[in-house]
């Protein structure tokens, strides 16, 4: 990792020349709690700097995956590589924003986006710097010195992605991060994303229950527990591309998602 | 006020200008309604004391041998220039927190080795809860003869009755942390230490404090307890000797100095808690007034 750039201007964090995003793989694997799987045989393979989005029902398995792919949560079978490496506990290489709200509440906004870069040690004036930078860039700048239960659910959410993402990790995986948003935020927050993964290059999976937001930011839409209510994945390589070309061809994806989903 | 736009907001609206213009005045009274009250409390009482005594109140409950209030102010009064009332006192004041900080260290230590290692669980846990139930207290003779001086005795004794309190209630709060943010701080590339600091210490510390505030008050039961039993010197020895002698108003002035200093170390652990947790989510109609906030917050 280089480390000699991160004093570039604060503005810009993700002007520097950020590490390649890794190559995520599941294969054959079993996921869930020890007695209690929730999918079965699931292959999944996520290239460097590629965004798969998930979908699916409540309950069939989605954090689930994110979990097993942090390294919080072993595999119950088959294999969860990085880069051909096997994932068996989490690293900062990896950055998880949960589903739950997990900023710490006796930190304020500020010092939870400090967090990852403090654990690194990086020194005190420049993550401060870093962090107000990310904290500015969610749109957050005044609510930096609050803390979290005095801001709303929200900001939040908007915080956990600045704190997600001040580290510059390799891989990103996002747990239904902008559910709490009105759709106006919703979407600045998507092209903000789009826009810092174009610099960064991090892989990210991202979980959501929007099938507009999954066409929108992903390369490829995973569906998790489909009609069939398994662990099938469907891959629709490249919506993104398509969509943003062609209005009729994203209806036709839309149909073909909400159809596999059983809708 | 900006007009009522419909019949649903109409209603509220006649109410809010009343409460808004009534909030700041038992904002402003209301701190001070309750220090009269409290010193009024006090007052009442002592007067309580000084008529059941002056009238010499014999009905099942005894008063005729019993000092007066003013006797005992006055006996008050002449030990304070006196240099052993005020040797006694640091004597017992550095005992007993020395004893409490001891238990507070290695009371959070245990608690959190408990409940974060089942192997530590398993070691010290079954020893830990033979020992829980034995009042402090009744580990006089124990000091005794462990220790080469009374003087450590009485700070093991001390130390003995907050240490179950503070590791109880540290063990139970680190057990119920959420487990999200220890989580979030493993994926930050965090290890055990990290968590330790950034997690499990400051977010089970107000489970910590209720611990510590309990500690003290226990803690001083004790000291005075193992002073009267085995002490050389200290408040707790000086009143069992004034009674010793029949001086009933200096055994009163002991007891008066007990609460004082009981009072006065738990408001500090109180009050160093609450700066220490500030961060805790209040409900505004119990924490301190927050005008802003509870303006908006009443109906
Ligand atoms: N801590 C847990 N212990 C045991 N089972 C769990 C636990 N958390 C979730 N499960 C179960 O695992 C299954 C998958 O849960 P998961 O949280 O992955 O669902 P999800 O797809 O993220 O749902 P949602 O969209 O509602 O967030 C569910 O059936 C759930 O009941
Ligand atoms: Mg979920």
């Amino acid at each position: 990792m280089s480390t000699s750039d991160v004093t570039t201007t604060a503005a810009a964090p993700t002007a520097e020349a950020a590490p390649p995003g890794v190559r995520l793989r599941l294969a054959d694997t079993a996921l869930g709690r020890p007695g209690a799987p929730v999918l079965h045989g699931l292959d999944l393979e996520v290239a460097p700097g590629d965004i798969l989005t998930v979908v699916g029902p409540s309950g069939c398995g989605k954090s689930t995956l994110l979990r097993t792919l942090a390294g919080l949560l072993p595999a119950l079978g088959g294999r969860v590589t990085q880069d051909g490496t096997p994932i068996t506990r989490p690293h900062a290489d990896r950055a998880l924003i949960f589903q739950e709200d997990a900023l710490l509440p006796w930190r304020t906004l500020r010092a939870n986006v400090e967090l990852p870069l403090a654990i690194r040690g990086v020194p005190r004036a420049e993550r401060r710097g870093r962090a107000e930078a990310w904290l500015e860039r969610v749109g957050l700048a005044e609510h930096s010195g609050r803390l979290p239960h005095r801001v709303s659910g929200g900001q939040r959410q908007r915080a956990q992605l600045a704190r997600a993402l001040v580290g510059e990790p390799r891989a990103v995986l996002m747990d239904e991060p902008f559910g709490a948003l009105d759709a106006q935020t919703r979407a600045g927050m998507q092209r903000l994303l789009v826009e810092v993964l174009q610099g960064t290059r991090a892989t990210v999976v991202f979980v959501t229950h929007d099938v507009d937001e999954a066409l929108f930011l992903g390369d490829r839409v995973a569906l998790l527990g489909g009609a069939e209510g398994g662990g099938r994945v469907l891959d629709i390589p490249h919506p993104r591309e398509r969509a943003a070309h062609d209005a009729a061809a994203t209806v036709a994806l839309r149909r073909q998602v909400l159809e596999s989903l059983g809708m | 006020m900006s007009a009522p736009t419909s019949s649903l907001r109409s209603r509220p609206a006649p109410e809010a200008p009343g409460a808004r213009a009534a909030a700041p005045r038992p904002l402003r009274r209301r701190p001070w309604v309750r220090y009269t009250l409290r010193a009024g409390s006090l007052l009442a009482a002592l007067g309580l004391w000084q008529s059941l005594t002056a009238l010499d109140v014999n009905l099942w409950l005894r008063f005729a041998q019993f000092p007066s209030a003013t006797d005992v102010v006055r006996e008050f009064a002449d030990r304070l220039g006196t240099g052993a009332y005020w040797q006694d006192l640091t004597d017992s004041l550095s005992r007993i927190l020395t004893g409490f900080a001891l238990a507070a260290v290695l009371g959070v230590a245990v608690g959190t080795a408990i409940a974060r290692s089942p192997l530590v669980s398993d070691l010290l846990g079954p020893v830990l809860e033979v020992c829980r139930p034995i009042p402090a207290i009744a580990l006089v003779p124990v000091a005794i003869l462990m220790f080469p001086s009374n003087e450590q005795g009485i700070v093991f004794i001390t130390f003995t009755a907050a240490f179950f309190p503070v590791m109880v209630s540290t063990r139970h709060a680190v057990r119920a942390l959420a487990p999200v943010w220890e989580e979030a701080v493993l994926t930050m590339g965090g290890g055990r230490g990290r968590v330790l600091v950034s997690v499990v210490l400051p977010g089970a510390l107000p489970g910590i404090l209720g611990g510590l505030s309990v500690g003290i008050g226990v803690s001083w039961i004790c000291v005075i307890s193992a002073e009267m039993i085995s002490g050389a010197y200290g408040v707790g020895y000086r009143t069992w000797q004034d009674y010793t002698i029949v001086d009933y108003p200096g055994v009163f002035v002991g007891m008066t100095t007990i609460g004082v200093l009981g009072w006065l170390t738990s408001t500090a652990v109180e009050l160093a808690g609450r700066r220490l947790t500030r961060w805790l989510p209040r409900t505004e109609t119990t924490g301190r007034p927050a005008p802003a906030r509870k303006e908006a917050a009443t109906p």
